[in-house]
Order: structure tokens, then sequence, then C-alpha cells
């Protein structure tokens, strides 16, 4: 691997995402065995510094740890519980200072992860920073693409909802980029944040047009608190303009393959029936999470890439 | 840093002397006896005399910043008014003028003593600007004519836009009774949307909350259109954007009472500076676009802006080590000022120095003159072609929070006198 940390994708070698999808793929096929578990990383230890909750992506990445028989230490701190700045630099020294080989980082604030390596010399993954990168949630949903496709190279990928305040977004956007894919991006005017399309991707308000022009799509959560800044106006005509229903679908001839990053509110940007159809991989995103964070774990960590 | 009292008699020898007031320059000595000037333009010189060789340099004004945060009462830990004196003079300041953002707020005529009594006892003339509302919550008017009479020299709730439009034309109407300009930090804060950089490509991909630049120019134009209805002095500081700079440009054609300035950071930086989510460049207003950045230059050029102002801001080595979202705003800026606008702006230097001198002098009312004779000496002497990297050891601020560091500066001061007091800086 070239690069020492894991921060996002803007800045990543292809190579090494192409490298980190093939070995995610043997991996895969550990988890599939009674004993799901491979002495890699045996005597590698790792901290979990979870700076805002998380659920999903905690919990994948200690699965995935414990899978390599790595041995992992959880901090979990409410932003608001630790004075913000310095005591940051005082936690992570003090876990630096307790012999670590990684850190996975979720922090609300874009760039921590970044400021994280000028702290300690441990490897740092990015489990998400503030609405910057989620760089492990964008190799997990290519992981998903190629398994799927057999391919990311020349798919059309719409990525949908609330593209201004997310890490997923842009993590995917970088990704798929690299690996070939194209990206539209579809949401409301107020959630597209300026300047978008310097990242080479399109931008459409028209969900028809991306649901007619898509081989599958990422559907992002809408958080609801952006309804009181005004940033739309009610979930009644977010649901209008841009939830994935089945009646919308149904409008389409193509079948397309329905992501999602979870946690969904169903019924808004993605009805059950939807969620829960044959066309969702929404399970399988899961699943690629696991291996896909152990091949990152593994390939920083020491280990050799894998083909298939 | 070499601080010294002055001798009773010292010649500076064999200098360039440039008046940036007549523009004129021409070779001789100016000599200071008791503090003063004594004469300006003589030749040779008797032995005896404590002289300094001036041969190759440029003996000038000392240099006016009306805008410095010295972060006295409240926040010694940062800078005080000595420290910030000390930061002055190695930037060939010997005027500066304190914004009231401490801690409590200068906001009383009893507040503006303190610091007056204070920078009594400093190496360099600290004026203190007084707030406009109480406690700088835009609401209600602060006693202007007692913070006045006390020696505030202007009013400004600064770091704090007055958003209400009809407080800020109070405070226009109410001020202009006493000549003094008020200053307003003009940002539209709903527009500005707690954005933490310049809205943009850069902003975009950092995942950072953006700053319009619309957030400033509008409320600039607000602030220009109501000085404009009542002809008061109004103050523009640290514009950063090329529509803000268009504004006034366009405005002052219609109220000449209007004045504005520019930081070094504004004309030095852009945003792709930011890339690395370095938080000794989170500052308020955000530095923008190298197209803004080129616009601002132009501005400098034809007069749009009077003076440069650095808006030196300390802040703790802890503050700044936290991430760019919980870092505080602002930079330090008078040990880099002169070096850093003499290169980036490539004027010639009589023009430049004007932005240094007696421009902002004029916006504060000082004297304008100082190779008057008799006048007390506050002079600058410089090597203007001298190219140097700035480093933490050319910072005398009790802060460091500054991206000048590892930066090539055109242009150095080597002596600032000022109150007596003599600052060898080589």
């Amino acid at each position: 691997m070239q690069e020492k940390h894991l921060l996002g994708l803007e800045h990543y070698p292809a190579e090494d995402i192409v490298s980190i999808i093939d070995t995610a793929f043997s991996f895969r096929e550990v988890l599939d065995r009674p004993i799901k578990k491979v002495p890699s990383l045996q005597g590698k230890t790792i901290v979990n510094l979870f700076f805002e909750n998380s659920t999903r992506t905690r919990i994948s990445f200690e699965l995935a740890q414990k899978r390599l028989s790595a041995d992992t230490v959880n901090f979990s701190a409410s932003s608001s519980s630790l004075k913000k700045g310095e005591s940051f630099k005082d936690t992570v020294q003090n876990i630096e200072a307790m012999k670590i080989d990684a850190v996975v980082m979720r922090h609300p604030d874009p760039g921590a992860s970044l400021h994280l390596t000028k702290y300690v010399d441990a490897v740092v993954i990015n489990a998400g920073d503030g609405t910057h990168e989620h760089p492990t949630q964008a190799i997990l949903d290519m992981t998903s693409l190629q398994e799927r496709f057999g391919k990311v190279k020349g798919l059309r990928i719409g990525i949908i909802g609330d593209i201004m305040y997310s890490r997923v977004a842009r993590s995917n956007i970088y990704g798929l980029k690299k690996l070939g894919a194209e990206v539209i991006l579809c949401g409301p005017t107020t959630l597209i944040p300026p300047h978008i399309d310097s990242l080479g991707v399109r931008v459409t308000h028209d969900l028809d047009e991306v649901l007619d022009w898509a081989d599958a799509i990422n559907v992002l959560r809408i958080q609801l608190e952006r309804m009181d800044r005004g940033l739309f106006p009610s979930v009644r005509e977010y649901r209008n303009l841009f939830g994935i229903t089945s009646e919308r679908l149904k409008k389409h001839k193509k079948e397309i393959v329905i992501m999602h990053p979870g946690p969904m509110n169903r019924g808004i940007e993605i009805d059950s029936s939807v969620a829960d159809g044959k066309e969702a991989i929404i399970l399988d995103q899961v699943l690629n999470g696991v291996a896909s964070r152990m091949a990152i774990l593994y390939l920083l960590l020491g280990g050799k890439p894998e083909n298939n | 840093m070499n601080l010294k009292k002055l001798p009773k008699k010292l010649v500076l020898q064999g200098g360039t002397i440039l008046d940036p007031l007549s523009g004129r320059s021409k070779k001789g000595n100016v000599v200071i006896e008791r503090n003063k000037i004594k004469s300006v333009g003589s030749t040779g010189g008797a032995k005896g005399e404590t002289k300094i060789d001036c041969s190759g340099l440029v003996i000038t004004h000392g240099f006016c910043d009306v805008h410095v945060h010295f972060r006295e009462p409240g926040r010694e830990d940062k800078e005080t008014l000595q420290t910030g004196s000390r930061a002055a003079l190695a930037g060939g300041f010997t005027r500066v003028c304190v914004m009231p953002n401490t801690s409590p707020p200068l906001d009383t005529p009893e507040s503006i003593r303190f610091i007056v009594e204070k920078a009594e006892e400093c190496p360099v003339h600290i004026h203190p600007i007084g707030a406009v509302t109480k406690g700088q919550k835009g609401q209600e008017l602060t006693e202007v004519q007692g913070i006045i009479s006390e020696g505030a020299v202007a009013l400004s709730d600064d770091g704090l836009p007055i958003s209400d439009a009809q407080v800020m034309r109070l405070a226009l109407e109410y001020t202009s009774m006493f000549d003094k300009p008020v200053i307003n930090h003009a940002e539209d804060e709903c527009l500005r949307n707690n954005g933490l950089m310049h809205e943009g490509e850069i902003s975009t991909r950092l995942g950072l909350a953006g700053n319009p630049s619309l957030a400033e120019a509008i409320m600039i134009q607000r602030d220009l259109e109501l000085a404009n209805m009542i002809q008061a002095k109004l103050h523009v500081p640290h514009v950063s954007s090329a529509g803000g700079a268009a504004n006034i440009r366009r405005m002052k054609k219609l109220n000449p009472n209007i004045t504005a300035e520019v930081t070094p950071h504004h004309l030095f930086f852009n945003d792709q500076a930011l890339l690395e989510y370095n938080t000794n460049f989170k500052v308020a207003p955000p530095i923008r676009t190298e197209d803004d950045r080129k616009e601002l230059i132009k501005a400098v050029k034809d007069g749009t802006f009077d003076c440069i102002a650095t808006d030196h801001a300390p802040h703790t080595i802890d503050e700044k080590e936290a991430t760019f979202e919980s870092a505080p705003f602002g930079m330090i800026g008078l040990e880099s000022c002169f070096g850093a606008v003499n290169k980036v702006l490539d004027m010639p230097l009589k023009e430049l120095l004007k932005l240094l001198t007696v421009n902002p002098r004029r916006v504060m009312g000082f004297e304008e003159d100082l190779f008057k004779i008799g006048c007390a000496a506050e002079l600058t002497i410089l090597d203007p072609a001298q190219e140097w990297i700035y480093k933490e050891q050319n910072i005398y601020s009790k802060s460091r929070n500054t991206p000048f560091i590892g930066e090539k500066l055109k242009g150095k001061v080597r002596y600032t006198i000022s109150k007596g007091t003599i600052a060898d800086l080589n």
C-alpha cells in the first residue's frame, strides 16, 4: 500500500482501492466459513475511537478486527462530554502512549482524521470525519457493486439526497470516479454544495432522469433536522420529489440496483417495499462492510494484497 | 530584537529619507535630540555623536496599524499591551489601535481609561477603540461621548457584526457628532451561516461549512448606504472579497468619509492554502479565492483601500491545535506585515508606505507629518530589498499562530524608533 493511513479517497491511489476490494472478496469467503476467524492480525492492537455515535460502523469495524484476531479497545465519547480541541489532543496522545498499532476514528469535525495523524504514529483509519469523508463506506459500496455487476468501471451510479452534508457522497464520488464509473447527483438545490461539479459529476434535480439512466442508485439518509433549518419544507414534499417508492420505480422499465448506507428512514427517502425488495443490496453492503474493513486493516497493518 | 533607550542625541546617518506625506525622498541624515526630530536631510557628521549607519536603508515614518487585538484585559495568556508592543516594534509599527473585544469588552469610559493608562508604559503608542454597543451585543449604544473623551479613537463591535440596521444607523448618526469613524465587522450573520472558510470549491471538498463572499459584500453595501445617507465616517475593516471592494470603490465617489482597510493575509494567500485544514488560515472574514485576492490587490493600487491593517489576532497554541471546526478565528500579523505586503503588492515604495503610515493616521486623525522639526520621533528604518524567510524566532508576540512561518518575504524592518525607545532588529 502506498499510503500509511486511510483518511479519504480524494487522494488515495486507485490501484490500492482495487487491491482492497480484491482482498475483501478473499475475506468474504472467510465470513462464509463455520469458523469465521483468521490469525492475520494476531498481536496487533487497534483502538476504536468514536467521538460521535455510531452503531453499524463501530460494530462492523469491531467484528472485522475480531475476525482478524487483533486486540481491540473501544473508546466512545459524545463530543459534548469532551471539551473540544485541547482534550482531543490529550486523549489521543494518552491512547497512543499505550502502544497501539492503529486507530479507527469517527469524529464530528471535518479534517479530524488528518489532524490525528499529527499526534500519533499509529495507522489512522477514518471512520467518518464530519461532512468530509467516509472512505470505508465508499469502499464497501464499491465492493458491493463489484460483487453485483462484476465490475465498477463504466457503471452509471446515481447518488440521491442530501449531498451537502454527506461524507458518504464525497467518498463515493472520489472512489467511483477513480475506478471509472459515471456519477450523477440528485437532490434538492438547497442540499447540493456549491461547485460540486468540479469533482467531475453531473447534478440533476429530476429523480426520473436518474432512474432512467442509472445502473444503481445510492440512497442517502435524509437528516430530519435539516428541515428545521429550512433546507427542505416537509417530509411529504421531500418524499414526493426524491423518495424512492415502488410506484416511482415501476414507471421505469430498467431494473436498477438499490443501495443505502443506513440507517434508513423507511417511508421517507426509501419505501420498505423497495428496501426489502429484490433489487436492494442493502444487507449485502453490511456484510461486505465487514469484509472490506478486514481487507483495509489487514493491508494497512502489513498484509499483502490478494488477487481473485 | 534589542530594545534600548534613545541616547540624548542620535544621528541616523546617510540613509534615503522617504517622506510618505510629500512623496519626496532624499539622501541624508535624520537627527533626533531629546526624543524629538532635530533636523532632516543634513549631511556629514561630527565626531563623538551616537550614529546609526543607514547607508542602503530607508528612513521613513513609523507604521500605524488601525486594527490589532492585544487581548488585555482578560486573555493575557495570548497577548498583553506590553508583548503586543514588542510585536509592533518588530514589524516597524510605532502606533496601533486595539480592538475592544476583550473580556470584559471596552464598552465604558472607565475601560478606555484603563487601556490609556496602561498604554503609557508601553514602547509604542496604543489607542483604544471603544465598543459601539453595550457588551458588544449589537443593541444599545455605549456612552460614546464618554468613551471618546477618555481617548477612544474610533468605535467598533469588532468581530461581532452589528446585524440590526437600525442600530447601525443610530451608531453612525450619534458618533458623527464627535467626528470619529465607526468600524463594523461587515458580515451578514444569517448568510454567513456559521461558515468556517470561504464558500467555494475548496469548502465543498473539505466538507467545511462555507461563508459566501456575498455575506460580506451585502453587509458592506448596507453600511455604505447608511453612511452615505448620513454622510458619516465609516471605516470598513479587513475586506476579503472582490464584491466588497467593488462596493467600496463605487460608494467612495458619493461619500468622502468612507475609508477601508485590507490585511496582508487576504492579499497574500488564497483558499487553496486551507487544503490541509491548517487552523492558522482560519480567519474571519475568510481567505477567499485567487480571483478575490487579485481584485484586492487591484483595489489597493487604485486607492479603494486607504490602508493596510494586520488584524493581529493572537491565540494560544492549544487553541489552534484543535480541529479546524473548534479552533478560534485569527492570526497574528504585525511582525510579518511589511515583508509580506512589499513582496505581494510590488508597488513603488513611497506608495506602499502611504498605506502603512500617512493613510491610516488620517483615518484615525493622528498627526501625519512625522518629519516635522520638533515632532516626537516615530520612525522606521528598513531595507526594502532584503529577502528573508520568516521564522518563529522573528515573532515577538506571545502567540505563534501565523501561517507566514516559512514564507519568503521581501523587505525587512531594521530599526524602529518610538516613544524614546529604539528597537534594533539586526
